[in-house]
């Protein structure tokens, strides 16, 4: 983003990349998956770097009210200082913390996920599809944040339908859907003691289904689910994929 | 005066002073929450009253149990209809009132009356069983001890027995109307109880019949009043709160947090940002945040604590509970409730030694303001159960009566963490490299580091 205030452009975009994407080796990969399909499409867009600072998301969560306010009142500084509009978030986490908690603070964006965006280029024909791709059947984890508190569930399901895929739902769906355990910043702490980890009953629910791959929308829930996945012994025969990239291997370039 | 309107004229008054007082005090003790004005958007506010509780929309998300209660649902609503001609009836000691006026439309109302009462017995008889035959697991999570179990069978009970006493009432009417004795007008063919009066009761004299038919018509005046009074000591008050509770729903994201404006001032003032306007808050020379107790909870919280009728349908979903651990979002709600009502009995008390030690003094009277009892909340709901939580919104997504359980877990972390300094201990490294380094991770490497696999194949 420096970069391009130093050359005076704006872009369209800021890609909020958040401290998965950013730190977390696996999520790292979601990232780069992103900013090629991004390339690819040649949306115009930056990130911010070492400027970007955690939304507060889980902070605010765990109760820390003053450390949230802290972290979000910079966030909305540097973005006034850019004059950010337009943010796209991989997290859904970040999503939400943007798009529905910086207004009552002072910070007005127009924030999309990164799905909501892949589903928008693919209809508008930015991005084209191979004609032919290997037959998949993957199962479709809802996160909490993009689901049931932002109500999005079709979109990624449009795109999977269009990567003509193979979607076998899990029992626990849609609205339904059954929390990957991290959110409300327990990806940060053991379980409270019980019968068993949260990620593990999702993840056996996901290896029911038979799919191959796991698709998910979210950097937290895809550690969940690879711990789970790695749990029952079946990191060999389960995948567990981000949306970008299944769409990323199956597009034109 | 005769002497049975004399004493339907006493019981409706005893019942209904008394049942006054008692929705007096859960009025009052609704108001023990903090203030906050909900408002705004009647819209949507009507939209919910209409369809989710007059509706029962979400009800539907399991089908059957659905179908069930609505059969109870409609079949009480429309027995309304038949309870004002009761009290026709009993105060000028008239017989079926409405009978002679309303002709086909009486005929009609009292003929759906039946079917729905006779559905609504069936629904009442399979709500038993599933609770105490097929022992659905969650009619019987820890929470549900021996009261709650109780309290939603003597409500089943009282419901067949209000559902036998029209039946009874109506079936010794009809036979006494077949036999053409004086003062029984005609009701036209009934669904029910025209064949299962003559089957019953054919052959009786007419002296049994008449004394039938009024213990029919007692027993369901007494059901009723008994009702009326035992709702506000049961779970049961969903059947008028789910009306209020819906109207008064957050209408905000879900996702969006309640903002501390206190807090928020501080840190803009620490980060040199002016305040907004309508930021401005008086800052509190003590402030508490979150809540310890029901007095730091918003007043929507102890309505939605009242509202709750204990189906537990938000902790079948909860995935803390589902994988074994203590949260029970039913179980926060049922908590929040009986503070309440303990904290009220004590501020009914008066006793001076729930008034908090510094505040004491010769003209100082108890109220929610100095109250202290040496309990909080958190003597009911554990750290262990608030902190199981994912904030994942099953619960809220649940409930048929848009109550929010999360809401008061949130609040009760804010206290723990703001006020404490207490909670998990594996978040303060978290809590640190947030502070030191703006991220959830204490990393040494730049945060655009990734960017560099992005050329790489």
């Amino acid at each position: 983003m420096q970069e391009f205030a130093a050359e005076g452009r704006k872009p369209e975009y800021l890609f909020w990349v958040g401290c998965s994407g950013s730190y977390d080796p696996r999520a790292q990969k979601i990232s780069v998956a992103l900013v090629r399909l991004l390339n690819e499409a040649g949306v115009d867009f930056a990130i911010l770097g070492d400027e970007e600072a955690c939304t507060g998301d889980p902070a605010r969560r765990a109760g820390n009210e003053f450390l949230f306010q802290m972290l979000a009142h910079q966030n909305i500084g540097t973005l006034e200082q850019y004059g950010i509009t337009k943010i796209i978030a991989s997290c859904p986490h970040c999503f939400n913390t943007l798009k529905n908690e910086y207004p009552a603070l002072g910070g007005h964006y127009d924030v999309i996920h990164h799905t909501q965006l892949i589903h928008q280029l693919l209809k508008d024909g930015k991005i084209k599809l191979k004609e032919s791709a290997e037959p998949l059947t993957v199962t479709y984890h809802d996160s909490c944040y993009m689901g049931r508190v932002n109500g999005v569930y079709e979109v990624p399901r449009e795109v999977l339908a269009q990567l003509k895929i193979e979607l076998k739902e899990m029992s626990r769906s849609r609205s339904n859907g059954l929390c990957c355990g991290a959110g409300g910043a327990q990806m940060f702490k053991e379980d409270e003691p019980g019968d068993k980890r949260i990620n593990i009953e999702r993840a056996e629910e996901a290896i029911e289904t038979g799919a191959a791959t796991i698709v998910a929308n979210c950097p937290f829930c895809m550690t969940m689910l690879s711990d789970g996945v790695k749990a029952a012994d079946k990191q060999d025969e389960v995948m567990v994929y981000d949306l970008s990239e299944l769409v990323l291997s199956r597009i034109e370039k | 005066m005769p002497v049975n309107i004399i004493f339907f004229i006493i019981l409706t008054l005893v019942t209904f002073t008394w049942a006054g007082k008692r929705f007096y005090r859960i009025w009052k003790n609704i108001h023990l929450g903090k203030s906050e004005k909900i408002a705004g958007n009647e819209t949507q506010r009507w939209r919910n009253v209409l369809l989710v509780a007059f509706g029962q929309q979400k009800m539907f998300k399991r089908f059957i149990p659905a179908v069930l209660h609505l059969f109870i649902y409609t079949a009480f609503i429309l027995t309304q209809v038949e309870l004002l001609e009761i009290f026709i009836d009993g105060f000028f000691g008239t017989h079926r009132f409405f009978a002679n006026y309303l002709g086909w439309f009486y005929t009609m109302v009292i003929g759906l009356i039946e079917i729905l009462s006779a559905l609504a017995f069936v629904a009442t008889i399979i709500f038993l069983a599933r609770r105490n035959i097929l022992r659905l697991s969650r009619f019987w999570k820890a929470e549900m001890t021996a009261w709650p179990r109780l309290d939603a069978n003597l409500i089943l009970l009282g419901e067949i027995m209000l559902v036998t006493a029209i039946l009874l009432m109506n079936s010794a009417d009809t036979v006494l109307q077949q036999m053409g004795q004086e003062h029984y007008p005609s009701t036209g063919y009934l669904p029910v109880s025209g064949w299962l009066g003559p089957m019953l009761f054919s052959g009786w004299s007419a002296d049994w019949l008449m004394w039938i038919e009024r213990l029919g018509w007692w027993m369901h005046v007494l059901v009723v009043y008994g009702f009326i009074v035992y709702l506000s000591y049961s779970k049961h008050l969903h059947i008028f709160l789910a009306f209020p509770n819906t109207w008064f729903a957050k209408l905000r994201s879900r996702g969006e947090m309640s903002n501390m404006p206190v807090i928020m001032n501080e840190v803009r003032s620490m980060l040199g940002i002016a305040s907004t306007g309508d930021a401005q808050v008086e800052a509190d020379t003590n402030p508490e945040f979150g809540a310890k107790d029901i007095s730091g909870l918003s007043w929507k919280s102890i309505l939605d604590a009242y509202t709750c009728t204990e189906c537990g349908r938000c902790t079948a979903v909860c995935p803390a509970n589902l994988t074994g651990k203590k949260l029970s979002p039913r179980k926060v709600m049922m908590d929040i409730r009986d503070r309440t009502e303990e904290v009220a009995d004590k501020l009914h008390s008066g006793s001076e030694q729930y008034i908090r030690k510094d505040t004491r003094g010769e003209h100082v009277k108890l109220d929610i303001s100095n109250f202290d009892d040496g309990l909080s909340l958190f003597d009911r709901i554990t750290e262990e159960e608030i902190n199981a939580c994912t904030t994942c919104n099953a619960c809220v997504e649940a409930c048929p009566v848009l109550i929010d359980p999360l809401e008061p877990i949130l609040q009760m972390r804010r206290y723990q963490i703001l006020m404490e300094s207490k909670g998990p201990a594996e978040w303060v490294p978290m809590f640190n490299a947030l502070e030191s380094s703006g991220s959830v991770w204490q990393v040494p490497e730049a945060r655009s580091k990734w960017t560099e696999q992005i050329s790489e194949k």
